[in-house]
């Protein structure tokens, strides 16, 4: 067995678990609100990107780009017209109510398409690797790593150096009084989500591009984005790609050990920086 | 016509009534004070003007156009900015985007930007990559203040600015007033040292159990007659 290789496998998948879990960060970072739908988001994501490749014949990146805005606006428009009725001081609303809209999503595709698995052709890329010398990678997942950590760095560009990121820091401290700043908290609240969703469709492309999908797999994906986001301390979009890392690893570590262990070995992970570190590995400095 | 009129405001949080029928007048130029004790009224007055709290649209005219009802980030916009009791500066925010986030719904012409803001308060230019709640509390009360001036309000509505803040920093803290009046801004300013508001004031609204008990210039009242609206009882 090449640890190397394993580790490195490892790394890259994290990759692909930090943007499953941006979207879910950036909405909980901002409103408290715990959207148990993000999976299945992902997942109707990487249907409409379905549904453009075999619609137009485009390849699924360039289908990703038709695919976000239309996302944002379902995002803007789903925050608008339910989430920022449910929202407040009260978490338990909010939960129920993306819970159902996490069965409504999964019951509508399966409905418009069926059960059957899906996959996203990528041609070529699939199966496409470098020689790195010690080990060979996939250009799939380092793509995926890359994409992630470009994301990353999107994010923290929009919140540290735009006017819209201060007010959504400011709105996330503060809600009251950044109505005093002339921010109308709803509204911000609904491009938050809208943003989120365009980080949803890049982790769906991935997500339908690396592997097969079919309309009831997003909880799975929910877990592992959870995992990562309170692995890295919540707030931190670097301690969440950290967190995919870990989780990533230990998986490819688990399964190198013996195939059964790949998702226990992740989930135990995660438990064991729970103990350790309960508020994660990069807690925001206040809550 | 005045700048900034309530007329008969009421107030409530639930049940409880905390204002009843206060009416005030700010005119162009001017600053008010408001005085009176705990649980006078002095700072719901305040959040129902600034829209935190929504009233009946009529309770409240600028310029004699109904506000009442607005949300805050209207109000905000429409050239009312407030300095909150207890400063309320954003924890996530630097000093300086503290300050910028202050003129995030009105951008409008007028003497203060963040240079000016500094040139008012020259401390906060060295601390402006600090995060706001690193600073001391007075400093943090400048940077609220300032944070309420980058929008270039008509009215500036400070609730309790000394609160908690050691002599010799209210002194500088008021020491800012003339500027900020000469820039423009009517100011209104709720006060419990009745001496300080008496100081800074041209009109005085002294308050209690939710009304106002006496108003006047400060030259005009006798102290006598403001112990007695302050605490409701005869000297």
């Amino acid at each position: 067995m090449n640890w190397v290789d394993t580790i490195m496998q490892g790394i890259l998948l994290g990759g692909l678990y930090a943007l499953f879990a941006a979207g879910l960060s950036l909405i909980f970072g901002i409103m408290r609100l715990v959207n148990l739908a993000h999976g299945d988001l992902i997942v109707l994501g990487a249907y409409l990107v379905l549904f453009v490749t075999g619609a137009t014949g485009v390849n699924p990146f360039l289908a990703a780009l038709v695919v976000m805005p239309v996302m944002f606006v379902l995002g803007w428009g789903l925050q608008h017209l339910v989430l920022n009725r449910v929202v407040g001081t009260d978490i338990l609303p909010p939960l129920l109510v993306t819970f159902g809209l996490s069965i409504v999503i999964q019951n509508g595709l399966l409905m418009v398409y069926n059960a059957d698995t899906q996959r996203v052709g990528a041609g070529a890329l699939e199966t496409a690797s470098v020689d790195l010398g010690v080990v060979t990678v996939g250009y799939m997942p380092l793509l995926t790593f890359a994409s992630a950590i470009g994301v990353i760095l999107a994010l923290n560009w929009l919140f540290y150096r735009t006017s819209l990121g201060r007010a959504f820091r400011a709105t996330s401290d503060d809600p009251v009084t950044a109505g005093l700043m002339g921010i109308r908290p709803k509204a911000i609240f609904a491009q938050a989500t809208g943003i989120a969703m365009i980080v949803v469709t890049i982790a769906a492309l991935y997500l339908g591009m690396r592997a097969n999908f079919d309309p009831t797999i997003g909880p799975a994906r929910l877990i592992y984005a959870f995992e990562a986001v309170i692995i890295g301390g919540l707030g931190s979009l670097w301690g969440t790609l950290a967190g995919g890392v870990i989780i990533g690893v230990a998986q490819t570590l688990g399964a190198a050990v013996n195939p059964e262990w790949q998702i226990l070995a992740g989930h135990i992970a995660f438990l064991i920086v729970l103990l350790v570190r309960p508020r994660g590995l990069f807690p925001r400095a206040f809550d | 016509m005045s700048l900034l009129e309530t007329r008969a405001l009421t107030a409530r949080y639930g049940d409880f009534q905390a204002l009843f029928g206060v009416d005030l007048t700010l005119n162009q130029g001017e600053c008010v004070a408001i005085i009176g004790a705990n649980g006078a009224g002095k700072t719901t007055l305040m959040r129902s003007i600034a829209g935190v709290l929504r009233n009946a649209a009529e309770q409240i005219l600028l310029d004699g156009a109904a506000i009442g009802d607005r949300p805050s980030d209207a109000v905000m916009g429409l050239g009312i900015a407030m300095v909150p009791e207890g400063r309320k500066l954003f924890p996530s925010l630097s000093v300086e985007e503290n300050l910028l986030i202050g003129c995030y719904g009105r951008k409008a012409a007028g003497p203060w930007s963040l240079q000016t803001v500094y040139d008012l308060f020259p401390i906060l230019k060295d601390r402006r990559q600090n995060p706001g709640t690193a600073l001391s509390g007075g400093q943090q009360q400048m940077v609220a203040i300032g944070r309420a001036l980058m929008s270039n309000p008509r009215v500036l509505l400070c609730d309790e600015i000394s609160l908690g803040l050691a002599p010799v920093v209210i002194r500088d803290i008021y020491a800012a007033l003339p500027r900020i009046r000469d820039g423009g801004a009517s100011v209104i300013v709720v006060e419990q040292d009745i001496a300080q508001a008496l100081k800074v004031s041209d009109r005085v609204y002294c308050m209690m159990e939710g009304r106002v008990t006496l108003q006047g210039r400060p030259a005009d009242l006798s102290r006598s007659a403001i112990h007695d609206a302050y605490f409701g009882t005869t000297a």
